[in-house]
């Protein structure tokens, strides 16, 4: 239905613009257009597209629904839970589709039979009503062609509709998923209070199934989690930020040509590989060559810690830094070299006095979005760093980030009422508003330091 | 090195027409100066002695090699990694091109002034600060404001931000910044001050007032000035050199060049034939 529906519509699109055209141009030759006959084409193209497409978007949900409801009907069970009403329905469509293994019943059956006919009802009805509108359209945008007919305008609305509709859908998704989280976080604070969870210290979210089980509380205090997320973080941003920026001083001050062009794509192909690759390269590699330093140090490392993790971590925000510090050195003005060259100062003292300060409010944000990756980051901690929440901050230790909690909680067969789950959308809220934290930060640094060059 | 051991002389019309007349006591000599942009060859055999405490006006239409022979006697053609230098150029004695020179120490003698004002986005005190800081010439922080000061008046800008020192140097108008550019430039006490058409970005109010400093400046300082504006050449400088494709075609007292050029290129230039 939908494929006869959809070819129907664009046949009708591309005649409504043929027609709009042809007419526009036979309107053009006794006198001059407003708009030019390409508007015109398009215009009437709209006038079939636009109640068409609406039709049908409104039309298969409303078809499905009534199918749906007809079909739960003939089951006559009276008031049903959501999770019964799924269950049939999914039986409804395996019977349909001749799937259903063994025999369905009378009742199944007869619900199938109802099923489709209503469907195929609803269908009909819809391709009939859809290509009446379709016509109607076509008609009457084509009668709207005239010389003095404002085609253009109406087209340019349109666009404009059409683009403002993209930016309202970014934005009402970002909104959406905030308040999805927000909400679910507003239940969680139900069972635990946020005092309890912000400023508690001990994380262990595995509650009790029996009354009388042993160790499973359930502790939500996220101070452990706070402190190695950012144990972690620090450590990536000891390792990605001296390397990161000095990187780029070299490439944009020091490399030459040649060697940049080289340099430039292997570090883009560094932020190219999969985290989860990364994640196995932290735990396979570095952790164990870090606990073999450890001990021939005479240091007691565990074999999942925060200094692997970090590390790695750190490998994977260097690309970040240097590539976004790379170009606002280079957005530097060579006017400003030139001044400090000739001043007689060298090339280092060039970079630290004039260079930096300048390109000072882009590496910042270079950082805070190195940083908020950083946080963000999931799959090479839950490889390298471990699950223990151990409130410490020796980077030998194992630790446990919000990510990683996130995730061992959600994965696997989980009640989804219990504070234990709902616990997860805290810690993403908390998540959230960290690195939303960071951004205002950035933009403010940026807004505050930014030099204007012309 | 500094230019306050040498005797002060006069500035005024006897000066000026004395070293117009009588390049014998050439600050900077130039002798057989090629220049190569890769494959391009950019400056072709150069030779010219440049009076000291003088304006010297280079002129010329656009890629005549004016601005390259300018760059080579700061090295500024040395950050061009393409840019091959050959010839010899002495500042009193000092051959800039010997290998054991230090480029430092000759553009601390020999300031330059860009054709867009460039002050550094740091405050208008850090901006003269800057050179005698990197070059360590103030003992002291008075010292160091003392010199500040010193340059901004010289300069002709202190009366207008010695309120605002604080302020960036980026905020000024354009014919602020250039003037800052200048007192950047003197504040490490050159003896030369190289200009690369230091007016082109500024209107004809600031332009007058950089052309008046130009000659407050030169009895202090050897001055070169590229400029595409031949009034300019004719206002501000005591000599011209007229470049073109490349070569120096003649080089004289302003007034010689200006009045009774003895090549027909430069004839042809000055009365606007073809440039």
């Amino acid at each position: 239905m939908s494929a006869i529906y959809l070819i129907g519509l664009a046949v009708l699109v591309a005649v409504g613009f043929l027609f709009g055209l042809a007419r526009a141009a036979a309107t053009a030759r006794s006198g001059p257009l407003h708009s030019r006959p390409p508007y015109h084409g398009v215009f009437v193209a709209l006038g079939v597209l636009v109640p068409m497409a609406a039709l049908y978007v409104i039309g298969v949900p409303v078809g499905q629904r009534l199918a749906e409801s007809q079909a739960l009907a003939a089951f006559d069970l009276g008031v049903i839970d959501d999770l019964k009403r799924s269950a049939i329905l999914r039986d409804v469509q395996a019977v349909l589709a001749g799937r259903f293994a063994g025999d369905p019943g009378e009742a199944l059956r007869r619900a199938a039979e109802t099923y489709a006919s209503v469907r195929w009802i609803a269908n009909g009805t819809l391709l009939a009503v859809g290509f009446a509108f379709g016509l109607l359209g076509l008609v009457l945008s084509l009668r709207s062609v005239s010389a003095p007919f404002r085609a253009r305008t109406h087209v340019e609305r349109f666009i404009n509709i059409v683009l403002f509709a993209s930016a309202t859908v970014a934005v009402l998704t970002t909104l959406g998923i905030v308040m999805s989280v927000l909400f679910e976080t507003l239940r969680f604070f139900e069972r635990v209070s946020p005092v309890d969870f912000l400023f508690g210290l001990q994380w262990s979210p595995q509650t009790a199934i029996r009354a009388d089980q042993v160790g499973s509380s359930g502790a939500f205090g996220i101070v452990p989690l706070v402190t190695g997320t950012l144990l972690i973080t620090a450590i990536a941003l000891l390792v990605a930020g001296p390397i990161g920026l000095f990187a780029a001083i070299y490439m944009a001050e020091y490399a030459t040509p040649r060697f940049r062009a080289f340099v430039k794509p292997i570090l883009e192909i560094l932020a190219g590989i999969p985290t989860v690759v990364l994640g196995f390269f932290a735990a396979l590699t570095v952790a164990p060559s870090i606990r073999g330093w450890g001990q021939a140090l005479g240091l007691d490392v565990a074999s999942e810690s925060a200094l692997a993790a970090g590390v790695v971590m750190g490998m994977m925000i260097i690309p970040f830094i240097s590539s976004l510090s790379d170009d606002v050195i280079n957005a530097v003005p060579q006017s400003l070299r030139d001044g400090s060259y000739a001043m007689g100062a060298t090339r280092s003292e060039t970079i630290k006095k004039v260079i930096l300060p300048a390109a000072f409010a882009g590496i910042v944000s270079a950082f805070m979005l190195a940083i908020s990756r950083a946080v963000g980051e999931t799959m090479i901690v839950v490889m390298a760093a471990g699950l223990a929440a151990n409130l410490t901050f020796n980077p030998l230790e194992a630790v446990t980030t919000f990510t990683v909690q996130i995730k061992t909680i959600l994965v696997g067969d989980q009640e989804f009422e219990s504070a234990k789950t709902l616990s997860a959308f805290a810690l993403g809220f908390v998540l959230f508003f960290f690195t939303l934290t960071l951004n205002v930060i950035a933009l403010q640094v940026v807004k505050r330091y930014r030099e204007q060059y012309d | 090195m500094d230019v306050m051991v040498h005797p002060i002389k006069t500035p005024g019309p006897a000066s000026a027409a004395a070293a117009a007349a009588a390049p014998d006591s050439a600050k900077i000599i130039a002798r057989s100066v090629n220049v190569y942009y890769g494959d391009k060859h950019a400056l072709k055999d150069v030779s010219v002695d440049i009076p000291e405490r003088a304006v010297t006006a280079f002129i010329g239409p656009s890629g005549c090699g004016k601005s390259t022979f300018l760059r080579c006697i700061n090295r500024m053609n040395d950050t061009i990694p393409i840019a091959r230098v050959t010839g010899e150029i002495r500042i009193d004695d000092l051959d800039i091109y010997d290998s054991s020179l230090d480029v430092v120490q000759l553009r601390a003698r020999v300031g330059m002034v860009f054709q867009k004002p460039n002050p550094f986005p740091k405050s208008v005190y850090e901006n003269v600060a800057y050179g005698p800081r990197i070059h360590g010439h103030a003992r002291s922080k008075a010292e160091l404001e003392e010199i500040v000061e010193t340059s901004l008046k010289k300069a002709g800008l202190w009366e207008e931000v010695k309120d605002r020192l604080s302020d960036s140097g980026t905020g000024l108008s354009g014919g602020q910044q250039q003037r800052l550019c200048i007192a950047r430039a003197i504040a490490v006490s050159p003896e030369v001050i190289l200009m690369d058409e230091p007016c082109s970005a500024l209107d004809p109010i600031a332009t007058a007032r950089i052309e008046e400093l130009i000659d407050e400046l030169r009895a202090n300082y050897t001055i070169i000035i590229v400029t595409h504006s031949m009034q300019q050449a004719a206002r501000v400088s005591q000599r011209t050199a007229f470049f073109h494709l490349g070569v120096l075609v003649e080089e004289g007292p302003t007034e010689t060049i200006f009045t009774n050029p003895s090549d027909k290129r430069t004839l042809d230039y000055i009365t606007g034939r073809f440039g």
